[in-house]
């Protein structure tokens, strides 16, 4: 890699840091943003030449906020501008800075950042493109693509986020551990919320967004990096990495869905999934299940079988039981079914599908597994009904051709039994 | 003479390089490998799952207690390292040197004092 490209990776991953600390000493979005452009356009200047600082993090914040007084005091038009000299020597200032900086700040600064971003009045859309633009960086083409939204769309939605949380008073104190707890769990939703709609997204062409899977990944990692010792991020981390390892066999040549059974495992990120599993690992230790963890595990259960059929479902079945009593929902149910069905067949399985139907009548989900039990069980015409329903909910193409497969082959099968019989 | 080549670098931006940015980084470090395998003094090369993933067991008093990761903040991390057997230390930094090309790494070299081939499988089975 290339001196720029190192610098760009460089500047990228000390975002969050610099970002952080900036907001903290200008608490105003705004400003903290022009003050870390400002300091990477130095960054790109001065590191070519000098090599990169011993903490580029620190070096950032320093410049930035040098930067940005410079701008408060000709916007006041107060006096005249400090001499450059102030900045020249960055070498001895970085030293005194890094150390002042010590790691509970950083700590206490990165989650407010990710906080703010996740504040409990935005909606789920706004948090998102408010994180991947303040915490990430990416641009607002960029979130633009991400989302399939136009760009003035996007940038509305910023506006309005920063806006929002300009007018909530946000506490800039320190937070008390309880506070802190509380935040971690809502900066973890935010987390898993980016990586979701990477992984599986709510609409447009594309089904699979690699990027936002990738960012949500680092973001996780920043964050188990600060809080190293709490087994839900890295529940969280070893979650998202088990599943995004798969993502290489996730779609065909044609884009078309591949099952998890269906799909060659010799392309599944053996890299990820080393990571993902030692996380599990180490996270059960800690014996405070939660619903990450459960979910990773799970996850880890499949990345453990050689082939589909090796898969240990009842295992699976259980954890799914562990995650119920944990998090009720239908969705989770939804899921068990799919491992009762796997291990016990599909009578039982449609026994726990059934109930759910008032709640999940519009969920893509649903009428897919009911139609694929009811097909099982040779109730061809209920099935037939159910997979009509499923593609009148599908978001993307995948989706919906994924079910015209299942209908193409409940033709197939009725023409093959008409032959038998 | 055995040494060991133990690679730092910052994990937050190794970590952010795409397969393609990782592969080609080692592609030319397989490149400069290939004098020293051919000529079998190249040991194995180890790459190490991320710090996040890592355990400490230090001892406490007369008790030994495990922990998550390594707490020390610094700014790099082990990222893995080399065997190889080389004749001095210009030898090896030199082979370090041309590893390094383009890379904001660091690399340190330590002399090795034991070392035991021990037995490993060929290819390490993550999903087995």
């Amino acid at each position: 890699m290339n001196d720029v490209a190192w610098i760009e990776k460089a500047l990228t991953a000390a975002r969050p840091q610099a970002m952080a600390a900036l907001l903290r000493y200008f608490r105003d979005l705004d400003r903290a943003e022009e003050a870390f452009q400002e300091a990477c356009l130095r960054a790109m200047k001065t590191w070519p030449e000098k090599g990169p600082p011993r903490d580029p993090a620190a070096w950032l914040i320093f410049v930035g906020r040098n930067a940005a007084l410079d701008a408060v005091r000709r916007e006041a038009r107060n006096t005249q501008l400090p001499s450059d000299d102030v900045l020249s020597d960055l070498d001895d200032a970085e030293a005194g800075m890094a150390e002042r900086l010590d790691d509970a700040h950083y700590r206490d600064d990165i989650l407010r950042l990710m906080f703010i971003c996740c504040h409990p009045d935005l909606p789920a859309t706004q948090q998102i493109a408010l994180a991947l633009r303040i915490v990430s960086g990416l641009s607002v083409r960029e979130i633009a693509s991400a989302f399939l939204a136009n760009e003035k769309a996007v940038e509305q939605r910023i506006t309005r986020a920063k806006r929002r949380v300009a007018d909530a008073s946000i506490p800039y104190a320190t937070p008390s551990p309880a506070e802190r707890a509380e935040r971690l769990g809502a900066v973890a939703a935010m987390i898993y919320l980016v990586f979701n709609e990477g992984y599986s997204a709510s609409g447009g062409e594309a089904h699979i967004k690699t990027q936002l899977c990738d960012e949500a990944i680092r973001l996780a990692r920043l964050l188990l990096r600060l809080f190293p010792t709490e087994p839900e991020i890295m529940g969280l981390l070893a979650l998202m990495l088990l599943n995004h390892a798969r993502t290489p066999a996730r779609l065909d040549d044609d884009g078309q869905i591949v099952l998890l059974e269906d799909q060659d495992r010799s392309l599944w990120n053996s890299n990820f999934i080393a990571e993902g599993i030692a996380l599990v690992d180490k996270a059960m230790r800690h014996r405070e299940p939660g619903p990450y963890q459960i979910q990773a595990a799970i996850a880890a259960l499949h990345a453990h079988a050689k082939t589909a059929a090796e898969t240990d479902w009842r295992e699976i079945e259980l954890l799914y039981r562990m995650l119920e009593r944990l998090q009720p929902s239908p969705v989770v149910t939804l899921n068990r079914a799919v491992a009762v069905f796997k291990a016990q067949g599909a009578a039982p399985a449609l026994e726990l599908v059934e109930p759910l139907e008032e709640r999940l009548s519009n969920y893509f989900y649903f009428h897919g597994l009911r139609g694929a039990l009811l097909q099982e069980l040779g109730r061809d015409k209920d099935a037939r009904i159910s997979f009509d329903k499923a593609i009148s909910l599908a978001r993307t193409p995948a989706e919906a051709s994924h079910i015209r497969q299942h209908i193409d082959r409940l033709a197939g099968d009725g023409a093959k039994r008409q032959e038998a019989g | 003479m055995l040494y060991a080549i133990l690679c730092y670098h910052d994990e937050d931006v190794v970590e952010s390089w795409t397969k393609e940015e990782d592969d080609a980084v080692l592609a030319k470090r397989h490149k400069v490998q290939q004098a020293l395998v051919d000529e079998g003094r190249m040991g194995p090369s180890i790459r190490l799952v991320p710090t996040t993933a890592a355990t400490t067991i230090r001892a406490s008093g007369n008790e030994q207690i495990v922990i998550d990761g390594p707490f020390a903040e610094t700014k790099e991390q082990l990222l893995g390292f080399y065997i190889v057997d080389c004749r001095n230390l210009e030898e090896v930094i030199d082979f370090a040197k041309r590893m390094k090309e383009g890379e904001s790494c660091t690399f340190e070299i330590r002399p090795i004092r034991i070392f035991n081939t021990g037995e490993l499988p060929e290819k390490v089975e993550v999903a087995g």
